[in-house]
């Protein structure tokens, strides 16, 4: 169905394709370079990410350890200026989910005084009361969080979802850029770039600066990661290389006196901070799930005890929540005093009659998600669904209708991406990854760009045929033209 | 270091080594089958199968025994735990496990090694079933050339500990089998025959120069023992594979500080070993040798294990 054409980042809103101020160069560089090289110089990528095996596994599919994310050679930029704003508004918002949680698992001022309902907090399966009243060091429970964005104008971005949990995709970022400037050296001479490579630098900085407090001078940081069978487990392995620590897995571990081990060769370890990349039912057996056979029994209590500092807190799902998302406008301001600088995008909560009845009416407009959902699936995009795909929303909408939140369709921006019929506009949304310590909040300048590769998509999950960009920060305002 | 990251390791070198020598097996049948002046055919594969303890695995599927189907067991059979591809698999398994102890080089290589094999069904016809074993040897040798440019750590100490270890066990079984079971009906020692299946042997693990450097004359079973046994110059025979897995257990005492059973255990091994002439060997029977020192080098893995606290 035809629709209003969207923004493009660099082309802008016009007719054809004149670059936006600054963007010239770019658009000059995809008008004069060969498609047949720049395909070449994409497929050469991509064999450089299997031979490295940078693989992630599509649940439900039979083969699926080996599959690669597509790869994109044109980059996605942000000016100066456009990045400072985010970074401000991803700051504030960072700041008020870690205040959130911090007052959720304390004293619950926000419930008390009325701008959430307790019952949404309080009987929401992502809340954690095994979590309540731990004081994690420094009142941080969500030290990474990735905050997904969309764009549909020049100044206009919204925030999508955040993911406060164990967000991925950080690998991505630095292997794309590695790709980048193997492959598109040009590129960095025409724009000034910022770096990301420091980012494992300030992954480890982070995590030692919430070591528990009076533990050693130099902590002992481990990657928790639930195994090789993991979609994400070259991203856990890649982590654990560059920011030079153990990979442990829960069997490697083991809880004596509320001090976790790990188990080395000559003997035990003791350990300070574990990023752990496994969800909280699998953390804990004693705790969480009797039944799981992951996990390291006795972790909670070390935890609670205040022995070792678990990146991200056990129970950070309640600030990621999607039904909790809709109220992120009333947290901002709850704990920032301000307004939020990064709107949330209209959020229409099922499980509200008279909103229930707003979206049945109007679902072939709307996008409808699972509340608890994620990686795309359990989600209906109205305007590109087929009738029988709206029918069924319609009856599990009216079944369960608490289970769902509803958004209208935005017409996200577009980025150039290379495809069978030469460069064309794609729809594009962006995760940077914000990191929070002691020292307040660090953001490197860059984040995973995903792409909805088919023409009109705007279904950018990797399970659902999404592809990656590198994300190009300036330190000035573009290049001259 | 993590235990299970140790025992990843050690393993990796031991499946690494086994899909090389399954390899290196495939590459010599190919061609005793090919040089016989009578078709060694159906004797030739079989053996190949008694080698690696596969010949009731290959007879439970049915198959009959050509060369085609032989060859497409022991590269690319799924449940035969001997074949290439299922070492592979396992090497690739545990290096994915311990993608943190490996540098990028040695990682890709292992990648590279499997995904020759991933996602074929034959190994195609003599030619192409020589390319893939060529292929293999290749992606082997970068793997062991990349575990040299390692940090010199404990990581490398590993992989080239469960390396020699299984060599150790390839080239006893490799001989064990070779002196008790091929020589058919109506062959006599020292025939044609006879010859060709010493030279495969030698073939197996890249010691025809090496013969012809240290003896001047004609292949004899006695001497190809004594070189497979006992000469440590060669990396491939028992002795040689003896020697390395004390050097690695030293190696890896100074940087551990674990030192114990394992090395006392190797370095008897190898010392009786050096004090062994061949005529010992052969006189109190080499298929009673080589069975022995299979048990022993299996209570060495076990004593490995136990110092390194791999469970």
């Amino acid at each position: 169905m035809a629709r209003p054409k969207a923004f493009d980042e660099i082309w802008g809103s016009g007719a054809g394709r004149e670059a936006r101020p600054g963007f010239a160069p770019i658009s000059r560089w995809m008008d004069e370079t060969p498609s047949a090289e720049l395909q070449r110089r994409q497929q050469a990528a991509e064999a450089a990410f299997r031979q490295l095996g940078i693989t992630f596994a599509v649940y439900g599919e039979e083969d699926a350890a080996e599959r690669i994310i597509p790869f994109d050679i044109v980059p996605r930029m942000f000016t100066r200026s456009e990045w400072s704003k985010l970074s401000a508004g991803l700051v504030q918002r960072v700041q008020a989910l870690n205040a959130f949680l911090d007052d959720v698992y304390g004293e619950r001022r926000i419930l008390a005084e009325g701008i959430i309902p307790p019952e949404l907090i309080l009987c929401n399966p992502q809340f954690r009361p095994e979590a309540a009243g731990a004081k994690p060091p420094h009142g941080i429970y969500s030290h990474i969080c990735g905050i997904d964005l969309v764009r549909t104008g020049p100044g206009d971005f919204w925030v999508l979802e955040d993911n406060a949990r164990t967000p991925s995709g950080v690998s991505y970022m630095l292997e794309n850029r590695e790709a980048m400037i193997r492959l598109c050296p040009e590129l960095f001479r025409m724009f000034r770039v910022a770096a990301v490579d420091s980012y494992p630098d300030r992954l480890l900085a982070t995590m030692r600066s919430v070591a528990p407090r009076g533990m050693a001078a130099d902590p002992v940081c481990v990657i928790l990661t639930p195994g090789r069978f993991n979609s994400a487990y070259y991203e856990h392995s890649f982590l654990a290389d560059n920011l030079g620590i153990e990979l442990v897995e829960a069997a490697d571990l083991v809880v004596d006196d509320d001090i976790v081990w790990m188990r080395t060769i000559t003997g035990r370890v003791k350990v300070d901070v574990i990023y752990r990349r496994i969800d909280d039912d699998f953390l804990d057996p004693l705790v969480f799930r009797p039944d799981s056979m992951l996990g390291v029994p006795g972790l909670m209590a070390a935890y609670r005890a205040g022995n070792v500092t678990l990146v991200n807190a056990p129970g950070t799902g309640i600030a990621d929540d999607k039904a909790i998302y809709s109220y992120m406008p009333e947290i901002v301001r709850f704990y920032s005093g301000g307004e939020a600088l990064l709107p949330n995008v209209e959020t229409f909560r099922c499980r509200e009659p008279q909103v229930l009845k707003y979206v049945l009416d109007n679902l072939a407009e709307l996008v409808v998600k699972l509340v608890d959902g994620s990686g795309g699936y359990g989600m209906l995009v109205g305007p590109t669904a087929s009738k029988a795909e709206i029918e069924a929303f319609r009856a599990a909408l009216i079944a369960e209708p608490h289970r769902y939140i509803a958004q209208p369709t935005l017409a996200l921006s577009t980025v150039p991406t290379l495809t069978e019929s030469g460069v064309a506009p794609r729809h594009v949304d962006f995760r940077p990854f914000v990191l929070t310590g002691a020292n307040g909040v660090d953001i490197v300048p860059g984040g995973l760009t995903r792409v909805a590769l088919k023409e009109g998509s705007l279904v950018v999950n990797s399970s659902q045929g999404g592809g990656t960009k590198d994300s190009f920060v300036l330190l000035d305002e573009g290049a001259p033209d | 270091m993590l235990s299970r990251t140790a025992a990843c390791l050690y393993w990796l070198g031991r499946y690494i080594e086994r899909a090389d020598f399954t390899a290196r097996l495939v590459e010599a049948t190919v061609r005793l089958d090919a040089l016989s002046a009578q078709p060694a055919g159906e004797v030739a594969w079989m053996s190949a199968l008694l080698v690696t303890d596969a010949d009731a695995a290959f007879m439970a599927t049915g198959d009959t025994l050509t060369p085609q189907n032989v060859s497409r067991f022991l590269t690319l059979s799924a449940d035969h735990p001997g074949s290439i591809i299922h070492c592979l698999d396992r090497a690739r398994d545990n290096a994915r496990s311990v993608r943190t102890a490996l540098t990028r080089e040695a990682w890709s290589a292992i990648n590279r090694a499997w995904l020759i094999f991933h996602g074929r069904a034959s190994p195609g016809g003599t030619q192409a079933t020589l390319n893939l074993v060529d292929q293999t040897k290749a992606e082997v040798r970068s793997f062991e050339g990349a575990v040299h440019r390692m940090m010199r750590n404990q990581a490398s100490g590993f992989i080239r500990l469960g390396q020699a270890l299984e060599r150790a066990d390839n080239t006893a079984r490799l001989l064990d089998v070779k002196y008790h079971i091929l020589l058919p009906e109506g062959e006599y020692v020292g025939g044609t025959m006879d010859r060709d299946q010493w030279t495969t042997i030698l073939q197996t693990v890249s010691a025809v120069t090496a013969y012809r450097w240290l003896y001047s004359e004609g292949l004899t079973p006695s001497r190809v023992t004594e070189l497979l046994v006992l000469r440590r110059e060669l990396p491939l025979s028992i002795a040689g594979a003896a020697e390395e897995v004390v050097e690695m257990l030293s190696a890896l005492g100074k940087r551990t500080g674990l030192q114990g059973e394992a090395d006392r255990m190797a370095r008897a091994r190898l010392g009786k070993l050096g004090a062994t002439k061949v005529s010992d060997v052969i006189g109190g029977g080499l298929h009673e040798f080589l069975e022995d020192f299979i048990v022993e080098n299996a209570e060495l893995n076990g004593a490995i294990a136990r110092q390194f606290k791999f469970v």
